[in-house]
């Protein structure tokens, strides 16, 4: 029996043989709704598209102020990044890390290997270290949380709203267009596809 | 309708968490390593309930502070004021912003305590090896899975109004140790989501033959 042709089910351990599926249609698990693996043509092209836009409105969405307030005069506006070293100067380490590992850390780890592995494949350039660098993504993924902090911002500046005014940075447009990017990207990895271009190229 | 169904432990085969490829066992081997990516293979996560367990009674033990100790400080020219996760939350509603009181709500108060029960649930039920609906079991371990991260609104919104508000001639907000206790509740129940091993539902089924010798003592 080939073992290529089969799958076990992550979450009730089936043993199913792989179909192949329409284009962009999902394969699920027979007994416990799964979803095994999707089909995509070109998929980790798309992937690396995805990547390549996430860097990009990841670095604005560093840079930039993501919002400021205007208090009877007084401006103040901060980065992502003024928001965790406060929380680190005000002596609340473990709330910074947590803050920085979920909305800095993480994605940077996303968007940089993501693009590290995919980049030469793309080329056509085997690289090596494929397994550490898909082990790390996938340990990663659920620490990645732009989605959240994307809404705890608006949250937070609907309460500040009642105290002062309040002024939308740019970091937080691209905030907004990160996130769905971040997701629909996420859904096109395919490892599997990964490994496929690996065997290809050896 | 289960008749026909095997699983990867009963005919010998490991899938691999990482990329998914199926690995045959060897038998007498002591460790068993993905053929494609040399992972380190188990035919279930090693010690999933006890770790599970560990996770989630820290988890209950700091979700009282979280819940009693206040997450924000403000303190303005006119007045000082401490929030606890509640009573920002009844700050919300009788300011008008329903949808955010509802938003905060469900996000800080109901994904958290809904987290621990379905958990503590799914691991009795899989400790006392029940038969109730294993695909509804499956499914609501998902929804834990999916909802874990949406409780980290409240540490964000304290986040941002803490660097927006900082060091300001008007008012200051800063850092409540119920915010340290609450994101420990969050990475915690996160952490115990991640250990439990969904597969174990199925394992208790009447139709399911009893798994393999486990080969992997090593933790
Ligand atoms: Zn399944
Ligand atoms: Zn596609
Ligand atoms: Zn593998």
């Amino acid at each position: 029996m080939d073992v290529s042709e089969l799958i076990a089910c992550p979450d009730c351990d089936c043993l199913q043989r792989r179909v192949s599926l329409p284009l962009g249609g999902a394969a699920h698990c027979g007994r416990c709704d799964a979803v095994l693996y999707r089909s995509c043509r070109n998929g980790l092209q798309h992937t690396l598209a995805y990547a390549v836009a996430g860097l990009f409105l990841f670095l604005i969405a560093n840079i930039y102020p993501i919002a400021g307030i205007d208090m009877q005069g007084h401006r103040q506006a901060a980065s992502l990044y003024d928001a965790v070293s406060v929380l680190w100067q005000e002596g609340h380490a473990e709330v910074a890390v947590l803050v920085g590992l979920t909305t800095i850390v993480s994605p940077s780890i996303q968007i940089g290997l993501v693009l590290f592995l995919l980049v030469p494949l793309h080329f056509n350039y085997l690289i090596q270290g494929a397994v550490p660098v898909l082990r790390i993504l996938e340990a990663v993924r659920p620490w990645s949380m732009m989605e959240v902090f994307f809404l705890g911002v608006l949250v937070s500046l609907f309460k500040l709203e009642q105290l002062a005014q309040v002024e939308i940075g740019i970091a937080l447009w691209a905030f907004a267009a990160m996130v769905p990017i971040l997701i629909v990207g996420g859904m096109t990895f395919d490892p599997d596809e990964v490994w496929a271009k690996v065997r290809a190229l050896s | 309708m289960n008749g026909g169904v095997m699983t990867a432990a009963q005919l010998g085969f490991y899938g691999c968490p990482i990329c998914h490829r199926v690995t045959e066992s060897i038998p007498g081997a002591t460790d068993a390593r993905c053929s494609r990516c040399g992972e380190r293979l188990h035919w279930r996560k090693p010690n999933s309930i006890s770790r599970t367990w560990a996770l989630l009674l820290t988890g209950y033990l700091l979700y009282i502070p979280a819940n009693i100790l206040p997450v924000m400080h403000t303190d303005s020219l006119f007045s000082a004021q401490s929030d606890t996760i509640m009573s920002g939350i009844v700050y919300l509603w009788a300011s008008g912003s329903w949808a955010l009181a509802g938003i905060v709500l469900i996000a800080s108060i109901f994904v958290p305590a809904a987290k621990l029960a379905i958990l503590t649930f799914l691991v009795l039920s899989v400790q006392r090896r029940s038969t109730w609906d294993p695909l509804d079991r499956t499914k609501m371990y998902r929804v834990v899975e999916f909802i874990g991260r949406w409780s980290m609104l409240d540490i964000f919104v304290v986040t941002i109004s803490v660097a927006l508000v900082q060091m300001h001639s008007f008012a200051t907000v800063s850092v409540g140790l119920g915010a340290v206790a609450f994101g420990a509740v969050v990475v915690l129940t996160m952490l115990a989501a991640k250990q439990f091993d969904p597969r174990l539902i199925w394992d208790s089924q009447a139709d399911a033959p009893s798994l393999r010798e486990s080969t992997d003592g090593h933790s």
